[in-house]
């Protein structure tokens, strides 16, 4: 296996492919970037499909493989597509989407009906048409590489200059317009560059696949990043490895069509972009939810004990609960109750006697930091255009320990007016089951007021 | 002679063969604050987009500074309505705002450290120099209008042209725009502004054009916000919620 991959590669016929089909896989990578942001994946496939005519014609008319002429009569055909999709949603009630499929199917027909038809001739055979169906790199001979290579730079090297234009172009057309960029021309530049990728990309990837070696490495390069410029390169790298991994493959293999395998590599790199990127991957995204569920259902537990000790400070109950006067309280399964009571038991926030759980001392002042942060927060919102300039810090993340003193000192004031202030100190939790002794008969009855308006 | 920040003249628009704008001529004083009010479709985005060339005009004129606008680019700047581009552009917030140097940078060239240091600058002044980095679609609907007003100050323009900015912004938001507008009126500078709220017209700004397709009355906002203006402006649509002075209205759905 590995001597016969090092031989594979030995092959300077095969390494002369192979730069073909990188380069290419490069440039389909980097404008199907455009593509995708312009939400244009549907254009591509239809000019792929709808290239087979074009070339079978092209073949027709000139008599043997010329990969000048292919391109040619690809790029004529697919255009002509682009027009008759145009006219059908400009004059009927047709959707693009539909339009597009229906010319696809229309062009790719007619392109099988020419291929049987020349298949029948008499150097038919050898005509090597068959492969732009599923695409076949090992076809691939000096010259219509070397035309693909040219291709290929020249469509990097404008986008590499016209980077910013394109960009602001394909973000905000308006803004474009509005400075002087003349977007009519961008638009067709940048159609061409997309249209010509597809087409260089058609006899080592095949009409049928084409689209999708376009779009895949711009899917899974949006994964890793949130810049367009690395994205770009993302998409590149993505499509050179899909491009390689296909060409050697299927020269191994005797023959096996490339573009299923080279798309196939695609679609590999695709879900593991799914799975693993940073940030945007389902592992990634997965961790993220469940360690907020884990800080939210710790801060529920200790702030429902907070508020129904509370509660009860005004009267002569004990400061104990059951499960039950907490899940009463908030909902919450009685599985994750349990694991979130025994880890903070753990960590020397709560106690239990029995059935009754209550709030440690430094629970209690866990619980109070919370609850304080939650209800300033509260008052904020309810105040929000006094505190305007709050909006501009950097962090969102509500934490009272980064407002500023005097801010703090109103926030708190308000939180005052509106009898939101946490009422319970923290010592008080280290001096036993009731308090009611330590407060003054008058803000008692107050607090108990509140309480029944609750 | 001073010359008119905005003069348009004769201005009709169509979309298809039915006019959008028809005849509308005006012309704008300098350093002052501008509201455009109207209803929903009376062609006040159409008229920005006019003006701007950003959409073929079936006849009229528009100078800025008395010459045609194509010359004048570097003199205006432009916040389009928040809706109008995809938030989920692979981009962060600095790099929007450095759109706005574009046109002074010109073709194939890079912004360079000047352009970025006015790019923060502009990020500063709307109060979100800590979100630079920040992926756009991860702004919340008002720090999205913050930095399209970034942007548009990154343009050092003369005069401006705001579509709707105050839309899905929330309050704190909102005040800290027109401060900033007025910060701009202070230099000197012209600013349009497409509005939809009729309870703040009064308080926002120095003039007001009133339009339904056609130019219904524009002057200093105390002589034409009145009622009967406005009627003729919104037609039947619009309801009194009471009769006194200063009445406050309300548009029908
Ligand atoms: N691109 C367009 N094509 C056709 N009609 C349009 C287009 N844009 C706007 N219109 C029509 O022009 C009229 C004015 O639109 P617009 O200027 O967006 O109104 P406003 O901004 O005042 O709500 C509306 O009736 C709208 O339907
Ligand atoms: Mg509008």
């Amino acid at each position: 296996m590995f001597y016969e991959l090092l031989s594979t590669l030995q092959d300077a016929n095969t390494q002369w492919v192979l730069l073909g089909t990188i380069l290419l896989g490069i440039a389909s990578g980097v404008l199907g970037s455009f593509a995708l942001l312009r939400k244009q994946s549907l254009i591509g496939d239809a000019m792929a499909h709808a290239a087979l005519p074009g070339i079978c014609l092209a073949f027709l008319l000139y008599g043997t493989k010329s990969i000048g002429w292919f391109l040619v009569g690809a790029a004529l055909s697919g255009l002509l597509a682009t027009y008759f999709i145009q006219v059908i949603i400009n004059h009927s009630r047709i959707k693009e989407d539909t339009a597009i499929g229906l010319v696809l199917s229309v062009f790719f027909g007619f392109g099988i009906v020419l291929l049987t038809k020349i298949a029948q001739t008499e150097n038919g055979n050898q005509s090597g048409l068959d492969d732009f169906i599923f695409g076949q790199a090992a076809s691939l001979v000096g010259n219509d590489v070397r035309v693909i290579s040219a291709i290929a730079i020249v469509l990097l090297l404008v986008t590499w200059l016209l980077f910013k234009e394109l960009k602001l172009f394909t973000f905000d057309r308006q803004f474009a317009k509005g400075i002087g960029l003349p977007t009519g021309l961008l638009n067709g530049l940048l159609m061409t560059l997309i249209v010509s990728a597809v087409v260089i990309g058609l006899q080592a990837v095949g009409v049928i696949l084409m689209a999708a070696m376009l779009i895949t490495p711009a899917i899974s390069a949006r994964y890793w990043t949130d810049r367009l410029d690395r994205m770009v390169i993302v998409a590149g790298t993505i499509g050179a490895l899909s491009g390689m991994l296909g060409t050697i493959l299927s020269s191994m293999a005797n023959r096996l069509p490339t573009g299923p395998v080279i798309v196939l590599a695609a679609t590999v790199i695709f879900l593991i972009s799914l799975i693993f990127a940073p940030h945007r991957g389902l592992v990634s995204k997965g961790l993220k939810l469940y360690r907020i569920r884990k800080i939210v259902a710790r801060e529920t537990v200790l702030q429902t004990l907070y508020d129904l000790s509370e509660e009860v400070s005004i009267t002569n109950k004990k400061i104990r609960f059951s499960k039950e006067a907490l899940l009463s309280r908030r909902k919450m399964t009685v599985r994750k109750l349990d694991s979130n009571l025994k880890r903070l038991q753990k960590e020397g926030y709560v106690h239990h006697i029995k059935d009754m759980w209550s709030l440690t001392e430094s629970g209690g002042s866990k619980a109070y930091e919370i609850v304080f942060n939650n209800r300033l927060f509260e008052i904020y919102t309810m105040y929000e255009m006094k505190f305007a300039s709050l909006q501009f810090a950097a962090n969102d993340v509500w934490d009272y320990r980064n407002i500023d003193s005097s801010t703090l000192k109103e926030l708190e004031q308000l939180m005052a007016i509106h009898e939101r202030t946490p009422k319970l100190a923290p010592k008080y939790f280290g001096k036993g089951e009731t308090f009611r002794k330590e407060n003054s008969s008058q803000s008692a009855k107050k607090r108990k007021k509140e309480v029944k308006s609750l | 002679m001073k010359m008119n920040p905005i003069q348009v003249s004769n201005l009709t628009v169509a979309y298809d063969r039915k006019p959008v704008l028809q005849e509308v001529t005006f012309q704008m004083p300098e350093g002052k604050l501008i509201g455009v009010v109207g209803p929903n479709g009376a062609g006040k985005s159409t008229l920005i987009k006019a003006i701007l060339g950003l959409i073929p005009t079936a006849s009229g004129s528009v100078e800025i500074y008395g010459k045609a606008y194509r010359t004048q680019r570097k003199l205006v700047g432009y916040v389009p309505q928040r809706g109008s581009v995809d938030w989920d552009f692979p981009t962060n917030a600095l790099d929007v705002v450095l759109m706005g140097r574009y046109g002074h940078i010109g073709w194939f060239r890079r912004p360079g450290k000047k352009d970025t240091a006015i790019a923060m600058q502009a990020l500063d002044k709307v109060g979100m120099k800590e979100y630079a980095g920040r992926q756009i679609s991860q702004l919340s609907g008002g720090q999205q209008q913050r930095v399209f007003l970034a942007r548009a100050l990154a343009q050092d323009a003369t005069v401006y042209f705001m579509d709707e900015p105050f839309v899905g912004v929330d309050a704190a938001t909102e005040k800290a725009i027109i401060s900033l507008l007025n910060e701009l009126k202070a230099q000197g500078k012209t600013v349009l502004v497409v509005h939809h709220d009729l309870q703040t017209v009064k308080e926002y700004f120095d003039w007001t054009l009133l339009l339904n397709k056609r130019k219904i009355a524009l002057g200093p906002t105390e002589e034409v916000f009145t009622v009967d203006h406005l009627q003729k402006t919104y037609g039947g649509r619009l309801a009194f919620l009471d009769t006194q002075v200063s009445p406050s209205y309300v548009v029908q759905p």
